[in-house]
């Protein structure tokens, strides 16, 4: 079936038809478009859940939901933004869809694993969110997302499908990072060399390691609560003669790592961005590749920093904040590459650029109150407050969210051949710019305040800025809603894109748009850098097909 | 509303703390400020327009160099400063007043060294170092106080320690700030700190009524110098509770102590009177015990403390002293309540 490319003149969209071809496709772009659309979908759970947080967060007392139901809202909240959308927005939607493209590559190595992972990705979203409706009579999970123990191992067992559902989606994201380092060290076209590598792919590369490497940790400690939960052998739970802190260095060793599974795509994405939109080459081209395995490896030796108030020594402390202050040393070295990369260019404001403008921002300061945190005494107050939600948010949604829906925008064209409209585009990224800031700002201030996170009720000298992020949430989520309308419209009734509407010197807009199944007609031959603009390379043309 | 971004610093270690927040704002601002000015300006300068010619840079290794050095010297520097700042936070001074906390879903007990226990609020001197030694009944919670910039996890099982030393009398906020359960946002606490005369009353064992908010002093007020001084003639917050003690005449931890010793028969193997005959008791000897560096049986040393105590009563194989066997004591795990554990652990210690 994927051995004979589509009939001339079709495309991967039209070559063949009906709600089965979809399920059963090895096409890695229908099943980036898959994991994009299930991402979407739990995007909007996950953001319903945070509106209904925020809600609550109106008035000081009560507002709309009890208690119990505030801590599961929170819990899920967590559970489906980190497990099923952050982490596979990037690289199992986007980077299916793009990575074989931009190596010149009919397909992933592996298509068949990879249709697997997509639905091992599924099967984890199901056991998760059906522990939603609470069987025989337990209630929902009510842990957060970090699933702390004692606490988790007492509460209501329904946790046991959600840990269940976030080991499988585990296995899913291990799968994808395997098929993708194959992919990238044996299906690169003819010419195209490590040094020539896009950055997007840099950028996979280092968080398909840290996919492969860590995930496997959390596999297992997820397996061995469950253990301890169902047949009461003492690891994490005191009372059984467990260590709870040691859950929390397992649970850690890979989420901390699983932040810059978030994160370096997402820097990949905007390092694509910047030379297209601007018309000049990346600046500093291997300082950006080297800085992702440099992140990517400092990230496996500071999972403690996340520990400092946890009872760990003041040694295992000092080392922490050590290691952790080194890790905003590559990742300064990139902000200063992407904004270095705009002097002398020749910038557009197409909607892309506008995500790459607002990722900056939102990073700088997602960036810079990561360094209070990682400073070991300033940690201790704001540690467990809403100043560590808001950074959190800022780094997640600051560059993670922005970068996704840039890149939605960029690519969106050669997904689907059609255009969107600027001008609603424009005010889709001021509403969420806008939006985004007003939430999550006011929570630092909160946060230095002393107002304890995961907290139903709060004391009365934070209500004025509680509603201001709640007011701000809200237009945050219309902003969401105004791009999802937007970008419905286009699908249905956009104009046709042509080929390369911005311009870019990338392999995978040097096809037909949409794509055809095996995305070029022939192999392509590299010769030249993805970045190489030259005084004088055209400008985009018409946009139109 | 609270007017500043910060509550106020009620001890000198708050104080440093601030310093050390408002130089990271600064250098906070003074970074977004050159990158996304940067960015906004050559976003404007370089605005694509007819005639506009781009330059071909791909990279300048004395810039890349000067932004990967800077960064790395200022973010040793904030390191080194913040870890000053914690290693006061983490040791207390020896001199400390001594307080015990049990923190369970949902409630907050204090006891004091006198055998005194209070629930949800807790009393303090002024200038003078206190240290809270804590652990959990149930699940993870936290002790956070805001205005002392302090705050640990209470952790089953263990004991975790903060101290502070107050500057500003009146009511301080206590939170529980690791998340807990259904009313984990409802599990706060009030932190009364006594002037000398207050605090002389309260040892007396006089009732202490509820104490207005703490305002900063006027030398380090930093948020709401209009009020300096005049936190004490607010009126008192409605809600608290009148203080009093159930307890009639509390019993002091180490007679509690000696009681259960007495009670489980810890002597017949353990010597509390250096003077007795004890060659034929089969574990260590109380006396000094607290405080000494001993050898293990695997060639680790490890220091006497409360944590080293609790776990040689629960899990007496956890550690073997050296010279002495594994197997000769009964684990004590779930047998021993927290305020016995205690009691037992004051009266070892105060067997010199």
């Amino acid at each position: 079936m994927t051995t004979h490319a589509s009939p001339a003149g079709t495309n991967y969209l039209n070559w063949e038809k009906g709600i089965w071809s979809w399920m059963k496709t090895l096409d890695h772009k229908r099943i980036g478009l898959m994991y994009l659309a299930s991402v979407l979908f739990f995007f909007f759970v996950g953001g319903m859940f945070a509106m209904i947080i925020r809600w609550e967060h109106l008035s000081g007392g009560p507002t709309v939901i009890n208690q119990a139901t505030y801590n599961q809202m929170f819990t899920y909240h967590g559970v489906i933004m980190v497990f099923l959308v952050v982490i596979p927005a990037i690289p199992a939607a986007l980077g299916n869809f793009i990575l074989p493209m931009m190596l010149g590559a009919k397909d992933v190595a592996f298509p068949r694993l990879n249709l697997f992972s997509y639905y091992l990705y599924v099967a984890g979203a199901i056991f998760a969110s059906s522990s939603l409706f609470g069987w025989f009579g337990n209630p929902p999970a009510d842990t957060g997302w970090t699933f702390y123990t004692p606490y988790s191992i007492r509460t209501s067992p329904t946790v046991i499908l959600v840990l269940t559902g976030a080991f499988i989606a585990g296995f899913s994201s291990i799968l994808t990072g395997l098929n993708f380092i194959v992919t990238i060290h044996k299906l690169r076209a003819p010419g195209l060399t490590w040094g020539k590598l896009p950055l997007f792919l840099w950028a996979l590369y280092a968080t398909s390691v840290v996919q492969v490497l860590a995930t496997p940790v959390l596999a297992i400690t997820l397996l061995l609560l469950i253990l301890e939960k169902v047949i009461k052998i003492g690891i994490f739970d005191a009372a059984l003669g467990g260590d709870p802190v040691l859950f929390q260095h397992f649970f850690w060793f890979y989420s901390h790592p699983a932040v810059y599974i978030m994160a370096l795509p997402a820097f990949g994405i905007i390092s694509e961005m910047i030379p297209v939109f601007t018309r000049k080459p990346i600046f500093g081209y291997k300082a950006i590749a080297y800085s992702s395995f440099g992140i990517a490896l400092i990230a496996f030796l500071v999972w403690g920093h996340h520990m400092f108030v946890s009872g760990q020594s003041e040694f295992a402390n000092f080392t922490f904040s050590l290691l952790t202050m080194l890790v905003a040393v590559p990742t300064g070295v990139k902000v200063f590459s992407w904004v270095g990369t705009m002097y002398k260019g020749s910038i557009s404001y197409e909607a892309p650029m506008l995500y790459v403008f607002g990722f900056l921002e939102l990073f700088m300061i997602g960036g810079l109150t990561g360094v209070f945190l990682g400073t070991l005494a300033i940690d201790v107050h704001l540690t467990q407050t809403y100043f560590v939600v808001a950074h959190f948010h800022y780094v997640m949604v600051g560059s993670t969210l922005m970068a996704l829906i840039g890149g939605m925008h960029f690519w969106f064209p050669k997904m689907f051949g059609k255009l969107y409209n600027e001008r609603a585009a424009a005010v889709g990224f001021w509403m969420v710019l806008a939006g985004f800031n007003l939430t999550f700002f006011p929570q630092f201030i909160l946060g230095s305040q002393g107002m304890p996170r995961r907290y139903w009720s709060y004391l009365p000298e934070f209500t004025f800025l509680n509603q201001v992020s709640s007011w701000g949430s809200f237009l945050l989520g219309l902003g969401f809603l105004w791009i999802a309308i937007y970008l419905a419209y286009a699908l249905l009734k956009g104009e046709r894109a042509s080929d390369n509407p911005w311009g870019s010197l990338g392999l995978e807009w040097q096809t037909s748009t949409p794509p055809p199944l095996e995305n070029f007609a022939t192999t392509p031959t590299v010769k030249e850098w993805s970045y190489d603009y030259r005084p004088g390379t055209p400008l985009p043309g018409s946009k139109t097909a | 509303m609270n007017p500043g971004y910060l509550p106020i610093a009620a001890s000198d270690l708050a104080t440093r703390w601030d310093w050390l927040y408002d130089f990271l704002i600064g250098l906070s601002i003074f970074f977004t400020i050159l990158v996304l000015g940067a960015m906004i300006w050559f976003a404007i300068a370089y605005r694509r327009r007819p005639g506009l010619r781009t330059k071909y840079i791909t990279d300048h290794h004395g810039l890349e160099l000067l932004w990967t050095a800077i960064p790395t010297v200022l973010l040793l520097g904030i390191f080194v400063w913040g870890y000053a700042i914690y290693s006061e936070m983490a040791t207390a001074p020896a001199n400390a007043i001594e307080i015990r906390v049990v923190a369970q879903q949902w409630k907050w007990n204090f006891q004091y060294e006198d055998g005194k226990i209070i629930s949800d609020k807790f009393y303090a001197p002024m200038n003078q170092p206190v240290k809270m030694i804590m652990t959990s009944q149930d699940v993870l919670h936290a002790f956070s106080v805001p205005n002392f910039r302090i705050k640990s996890d209470i952790v089953p099982g263990m004991y975790t320690t903060v101290w502070f030393e107050a500057k500003v009398p009146g009511r301080h906020q206590v939170y529980c700030t690791a998340y807990c359960g259904a009313n984990h946002s409802l599990m706060l606490a009030d932190a009364y700190v006594l002037t000398d005369q207050q605090w002389a009353d309260f040892k007396r064992g006089k009732e202490i009524g509820p104490l207005p908010d703490a305002h900063a002093p006027l030398a380090s007020n930093r948020s709401n110098s209009g009020e300096a001084n005049s936190g004490l003639s607010d009126p008192p917050a409605v809600d608290r509770d009148e203080v009093s003690f159930d307890q009639a005449a509390p019993v002091s931890l180490v007679a509690q102590g000696k009681q259960l010793v007495e009670a489980k028969a810890c002597a017949s193997c353990h010597a509390e009177d250096a003077k007795a005959d004890n060659s034929q008791l089969s574990g260590p000897s109380f006396v000094g015990l607290y405080g000494s560096k001993i050898s293990l049986d695997d060639g680790t040393t490890a220091v006497i403390d409360d944590n080293y105590l609790r776990e040689s009563i629960e899990n007496p194989a956890a550690k073997i002293r050296k010279g002495f066997r594994a197997g000769q004591m009964p684990p004590y795990q779930g047998q021993v309540s927290e305020s016995d554990l205690s009691a037992l652990i004051a009266y070892i210690r105060s067997l010199k």
